[in-house]
């Protein structure tokens, strides 16, 4: 088991830290209202400049061609610098593995460049009003007409949607059924345009809606025949299941949320704790407690980042990630807060990280669904 | 080299440790150690010697030369089968003499002699141990057993007898306590991890073939949540505890932080196995006729020897914070 970085992953992790240090950009407002997203946007481009945006994709793209140990070192260099919630992540992260993995040459040719550069923000078009955990009771469909798709219905909880021009999505091409098969059937992943040269497009309308802590990062979108072209369809027509549990994977386990974000909230904390001079036990406690549960997820990504490198496949094990860093970093910011005292009143920087954190055991599938998964398929107990 | 991961060697050793001990060591004969009159089987402490693991951290030809790193995976193979037998202790002292370049105790135990730690107040297997390593005035003593007086104390767990103990003549062992300390607790975590490991693995399996309201417990989303989070614990910790031993092997300078992480996290997983396995098999698990509790009391006794979590945390948060003035 060796633990130790080769002298090219040093002088990678080296050239990122400098870089980083030297142009992360101090007190940006939160990227999910629509002036601080357009602040975040020109971060973003800035990162996509000097080749920092997509370490992991292919030069052509954007990217450095980076190894995934790389990447992983590139999170916990951009954390640990203090850089800011990406807010070109639902595209980068989540869209663009399914593409890689699904999409036609023309496609990736077409978005993930403009994608890697903030040309074009992305949004994730999934949730429902009555399809959350159980994703697979979409009801929002596409019509089939003359070179392409007519689409309809609702999405809901669509991360940054309103400040998005393009959104990718989960839509039913043929009725559902009752039997697990039926309703896995019939769906289609869409890349779906809602905005065209600044102008909504035709069938589509956003509405903002405002989140726990009051900034309006998430939107509902309103289809009404919108019309998506053939060659916006990833996959095939009627796999659409298959296609977007490939993003569930890289959604819960590694890609989304890396380590180097919570050791770097585990330092704030331990920093926070010393400028206050805690002495109360149970708070120093919970202290050494999130630097523990860092620790231990950090370590276990680098097992994990071990056997993906040799081959192996990261299956339900992402539900094992995904429980663990949610609920980490809930009990993180709690602790935070406990520190704070009265001082946990104010709406100030720990409260807003306290509410994001409480929004992490719900997204990308609830702990509820992903303790089912662990149980059904790691440990191999009965579905009923 | 094997990035972040164990080698196929150290993997493979450890799969044929816990095929010996699922023949050497099933549940039978660490029950038969709880009425034992030693609580021991010198049958089965023959055979780990001549598996190597008794004198494993023995430098070559004595032992296998072996490291925290090449023992760690064994270690929780011990706790898998809650071996009652003083292997973490006597791992540990072979490992001190070894640093102490000690000659006259290291072939012994090497070649069965049983050795065992008294870094704490209540000393296990102290009364079939040929040589004791104890603490007095922040240093190591090396005491052999007729310089020893024993009081025994009830243990929770019969397998495991604790012992307190007053001695007299003793030779001073050249390693610092700290090192003692740290590879205690760490060989520790390594056998919790397995403990941990071995009570989900049971209540998995009971789980699926126990039926009420006509369909296995196991179906049940609450039943199925227990054991998600043990498992996340297990899965979390044992990397932690992987990480201690890499520590320990390459002097790392944050070696003792490594370590109490490790144990931290190995009790709260080992305690949260023991707890949910209970939950989980309900009334039978509380009876003392079943198995269960070889294993939920292990995880007790080990939780709490060498610093509980607490314990760990608080010695983390003097470390990363300014510490509390007495």
């Amino acid at each position: 088991m060796d633990l130790a970085f080769t002298p090219a992953e040093e002088a990678f992790r080296a050239e990122a830290r400098a870089w980083l240090e030297a142009h992360v950009p101090r007190d940006l407002p939160s990227g999910d209202t629509r002036e601080g997203f357009a602040l975040h946007v020109v971060w973003e481009k800035k990162l996509f400049e000097a080749r920092w945006s997509v370490v992991s994709w292919p030069a052509k793209y954007g990217g450095r061609d980076a190894s995934l140990v790389e990447w992983v070192i590139f999170e916990e260099e951009y954390w640990r610098a203090g850089g800011p919630q990406r807010v070109t992540q639902n595209g980068i992260f989540l869209l663009a593995p399914t593409l890689f993995a699904f999409g036609t040459e023309e496609q990736k040719d077409r978005v993930l460049s403009r994608m890697a550069a903030a040309q074009d923000l992305w949004c994730q078009g999934w949730s429902e009003p009555n399809a959350g955990s159980d994703l697979a009771g979409i009801k929002s469909w596409a019509e089939k007409v003359d070179g392409g798709f007519k689409l309809y219905g609702q999405k809901t909880w669509c991360t940054r949607g309103a400040f998005c021009d393009f959104m990718f999505g989960l839509f039913r091409n043929a009725p559902t059924g009752d039997t697990h098969a039926e309703r896995h059937a019939g769906m289609t992943y869409f890349m779906v345009p809602l905005r065209v040269a600044g102008e909504k497009a035709p069938g589509v309308n956003v509405r903002a809606v405002a989140r726990l802590d009051g900034d309006d990062g998430f939107a509902e979108v309103f289809l009404d025949g919108a019309f998506v072209p053939d060659r916006d369809v990833i996959g095939k027509v009627g796999e659409g299941w298959k296609v977007a549990m490939a993003t569930t994977g890289s959604e819960r386990g590694l890609t989304l949320r890396s380590p180097g974000r919570f050791s770097a909230s585990a330092e704030r904390l331990i920093e926070l704790a010393r400028d206050e001079g805690v002495s109360d036990a149970r708070k120093r406690d919970a202290v050494a407690a999130a630097l523990i549960d860092a620790e231990a997820y950090r370590i276990y990504t680098w097992q994990t980042v071990g056997r993906l490198i040799t081959g192996e496949k990261l299956g339900a094990e992402s539900s094992v990630n995904k429980v663990f860093w949610s609920e980490l970093d809930v009990r993180l910011h709690e602790t935070a807060l406990s520190i704070l005292g009265e001082n946990a009143q104010l709406d100030g920087e720990w409260m807003k990280g306290f509410q994001f954190a409480l929004a992490g055991p719900i997204y990308a599938g609830t702990n509820e669904i992903q303790r089912n998964v662990i149980a059904e398929r790691i440990l191999g107990l009965p579905r009923k | 080299m094997s990035r972040f991961v164990f080698d196929e060697e150290r993997l493979s050793f450890a799969r044929s440790v816990r095929d010996a001990l699922a023949r050497l060591c099933p549940p039978s004969v660490v029950r038969a150690a709880w009425t034992s009159e030693t609580g021991r089987s010198p049958e089965l402490w023959k055979q780990l010697v001549e598996l190597g693991l008794v004198g494993a951290m023995a430098p070559e030809p004595l032992g296998l030369g072996m490291r925290e790193l090449d023992l760690v995976l064994v270690l929780e193979e011990c706790g898998r089968a809650a071996l009652p037998e003083p292997i973490v202790e006597t791992s540990v002292v072979v490992s001190l003499l070894r640093d102490a370049r000690e000659t006259t105790w290291l072939p012994r135990i090497a070649d069965g002699a049983i050795a065992t730690l008294g870094l704490e107040t209540l000393v296990p297997d102290a009364h079939v141990a040929d040589v004791t390593v104890l603490a007095r005035d922040g240093a190591l003593h090396l005491v052999s057993r007729d310089a020893v007086r024993l009081t025994p104390e009830k243990s929770v767990d019969g397998a495991r007898r604790l012992f307190r103990v007053e001695w007299s003549s003793s030779t001073q062992l050249d390693v610092p306590l700290s090192a003692a300390r740290d590879r205690a607790a760490f060989a520790t975590s390594a056998f919790l991890v397995g403990v941990a490991r071995k009570l989900l693995q049971t209540t998995v399996e009971y789980v699926k073939i126990r039926h009420q309201f006509g369909q296995p417990i196991g179906s049940f989303q609450a039943v199925k949540h227990h054991l998600a989070d043990v498992h996340v614990a297990i899965e979390l910790a044992a990397p932690l505890v992987h990480r201690a031993a890499h520590s320990l092997t390459h002097g790392d300078r944050d070696a003792t932080l490594h370590v109490s992480m490790a144990k931290a996290a190995a009790s709260d997983a080992a305690l949260l196995a023991s707890r949910a396995a209970l939950q989980c098999h309900g009334a039978i698990g509380y009876s003392f006729e079943h198995d269960l509790h070889l294993w939920m009391k292990r995880a007790w006794v080990l939780a709490a020897s060498h610093g509980d979590a607490a314990y760990h945390r608080g010695r983390l948060a003097d470390a990363i914070l300014t510490p509390v003035s007495p």
